[in-house]
């Protein structure tokens, strides 16, 4: 039993950070009907950023905010730096294309996500950086027969902290309304007064802040971070948020969620080499019985 | 009311075969004039042309949006490197073996998510993409022989007197398949069922009211592509003489998506152009090094800044007037 419930942990924290990355792609989609493909490389230079100010910062920050300090500063660097490069990215590659359709916003989005992933790989290099492995005091939880570590509480506590408060902005405060009204349907929301522009810069500094916030997670987690690790990020968060509903954001959470418990159950139970092939098997059967994900509303086809 | 020959037309015609007797000319001559370094490059730009126009049937002329077609790819060129591995079956007998694999493979897989649109297809067929390399990965039965792929394949040959072994007849061998195929595409497309994928694109609902019946005209374009796609991977995997699951990954089809959409969707031309901006941009902007895939990225932006549409977007040729007379027994309206 206690293995199961290990599993469910475990699963639970690379679940939230595929809800935390899955959000990102989840808002953009829902105002733009844009699958930001750049999204997995703002995580990736996110997690980079965190890792200069970790390494480079850490001995004159810890000497002057401590070390909690010192990591509040790489977190908030990281976010607010990306919110930025975010905005530049919607500025430069989305929206002179935009208007063009969707599909050249694809290749543009891909386009961006080349030039970003190799900007990393000119910056830090190619190869494998490691983070900086003392930063938490590694201190083992034993609750029960379930081993936890410092580590992985405080990213569920910082995760589940981060997702509460979207959801209580998105659901319960009135920018979230208009939010939801965008992306249920943009013109006439406009219409109704909604300010599209300030929800699209909404969108485009929170989702990408989110996937930094990520990314040093991610890092601290795992230890090590590469240039190419948004791909992969990237494909299991949006699968994420196809599962739960793309364009729905307590679906992006949910879906992050389940995806990373199946995927921790199924390496546990079936066999962890066909862990990913399990959850792109239950993606499938997600979609052939409800075609618009686990939250998503079924809207009628327009004639 | 008289009618005239439309000279403008013919004209425009004959200025088509010039430039196609042009272009097939210097295909021909280009091998004779550089190294084998830059005829494999030719190579390369054919194998992307054939993986773009396979591409460009589901997604140019249907608008389905696959996101997985380098699986396809993966199960031609895997069905030839196994059975001519491990049973011997010469690689041109495989050729059209591996076109059927991976139309059947495509039929099974398609079938149950064909009426998904938009966005949850192009999430399933990446999937399924996926899948299909973590199942190579995975060696199932130890016949992909995991990550480092199957080795030794043999040269396509057609008995002891022709022997596919050098760079320049690999490259007169893929473009005469490349050949071949725009030959027929460009007869599909003006075919009753190139009109029906057509009508599709542009308005399903309408289309399904007009009595085509979509979902199999769909399967169809599936089974189409895929097919090519493993005529790709046939010729390919006896070019490296091995295959890996690392050439089959999600990118693979994110470059096929952006030959597709860099041509221009459902133009055969255009797919040839994307194919050569995908393969030899990277070999021209060697000299950048590192920053070369930078420009490479800004470029994309650019180009679909600049031409949304693709770079020679398809123009459909208005059905000429004779033709609408033909059989009514009419001369003029």
């Amino acid at each position: 039993m206690h293995v199961i419930l290990e599993q469910i942990i475990n699963g639970l924290t690379i679940g939230s950070f595929y809800a935390l990355i899955a959000l990102g792609y989840s808002m953009v989609y829902g105002v733009l009907k844009l699958i930001n493909f750049a999204h997995g490389d703002f995580f990736t230079l996110g997690s980079y950023l965190g890792y200069t100010v970790l390494v480079f910062g850490a001995a004159f920050m810890t000497a002057h905010f401590g070390l909690w300090g010192a990591l509040i500063a790489a977190l908030v660097f990281a976010g607010v730096s990306l919110a930025i490069v975010g905005l530049i990215v919607e500025r430069v590659a989305y929206r002179p294309v935009y208007p063009a359709g969707r599909l050249p916003a694809v290749v543009s989005a891909l386009g961006a996500s080349i030039f970003l992933q190799n900007t990393i790989m000119v910056g830090w290099g190619p190869r494998f950086q490691a983070y900086p492995a003392t930063l938490i005091p590694n201190v083992h939880i034993q609750l029960g027969s379930i081993h936890l570590t410092l580590l992985q509480i405080m990213i569920l506590l910082l995760s589940f902290a981060l997702m509460g408060t979207l959801y209580y902005i998105v659901q319960k405060t009135t920018f979230g309304a208009a939010i939801r009204a965008t992306a249920h349907d943009r013109k006439t929301a406009s219409l109704m007064g909604i300010n599209i522009n300030k929800v699209i810069l909404f969108v485009f500094t929170l989702g990408p802040a989110l996937g930094a916030v990520t990314g040093i997670m991610v890092g601290m987690y795992y230890r090590q971070i590469s240039f190419t690790m948004g791909w992969n990020y990237g494909l299991k968060a949006f699968t994420a948020s196809v599962l739960g509903g793309i364009g729905n954001i307590p679906g992006a959470m949910l879906g992050g969620l389940i995806l990373g418990v199946l995927e921790m159950l199924g390496a546990a139970y079936i066999s962890a080499a066909w862990k990913d092939v399990f959850v792109f098997i239950i993606l499938i059967l997600v979609l052939i019985f409800r075609p618009t994900g686990i939250l998503g509303e079924k809207t009628a086809e327009k004639v | 009311m008289e009618l005239t020959p439309l000279n403008g037309i013919e004209k425009l015609a004959s200025s088509r075969q010039l430039h196609i007797a042009l272009a097939t000319a210097a295909f021909l001559i280009y091998p004779f004039l550089v190294s084998d370094y830059f005829i494999d490059i030719a190579f390369y730009f054919g194998i992307y042309t054939l993986l773009g126009l396979s591409l460009n049937i589901v997604l140019g002329e249907v608008g389905l949006f696959d996101l997985g077609h380098a699986g396809f790819y993966a199960i031609g060129a895997y069905t030839t490197a196994i059975l001519n591995t491990k049973f011997g079956i010469p690689i041109l007998v495989l050729l059209p073996l591996s076109a059927l694999a991976a139309a059947f493979f495509a039929y099974v897989v398609c079938s149950p998510v064909i009426h998904l649109q938009g966005d949850y297809l192009l999430i399933v067929t990446l999937g399924m993409g996926e899948i299909v390399r973590l199942a190579l990965i995975n060696n199932p039965f130890d016949l992909t022989g995991g990550p480092n792929g199957v080795f030794g394949i043999d040269f396509p040959s057609l008995g002891p007197w022709l022997v596919i072994d050098s760079s320049l007849e690999y490259y007169f061998l893929i473009w005469i398949i490349v050949g071949l195929t725009i030959l027929g595409l460009t007869r599909l497309q003006d075919s009753r069922i190139g009109r029906a994928w057509n009508y599709i694109r542009e308005d399903e609902t309408a289309a399904n009211a007009n009595g085509i019946d979509s979902r199999s005209y769909k399967l169809l374009a599936f089974v189409l592509g895929a097919a090519l796609a493993g005529v790709a991977g046939n010729v390919y995997a006896s070019k490296l003489m091995c295959v890996s699951p690392e050439s089959f990954t999600f990118w693979e089809s994110c470059l096929m998506f952006c030959i597709v959409l860099i041509g221009g969707m459902g133009s055969i031309p255009g797919v040839i152009l994307g194919a050569a901006f995908i393969s030899l941009f990277p070999e021209i902007f060697r000299p950048f090094a590192m920053y070369r895939m930078l420009v490479f990225g800004s470029a994309m932006i650019l180009m679909m800044m600049f031409r949304p549409g693709g770079v020679w977007p398809r123009k459909r040729g208005a059905v000429k007037y004779e033709s609408l007379l033909e059989g009514t027994g009419r001369t003029d309206a």
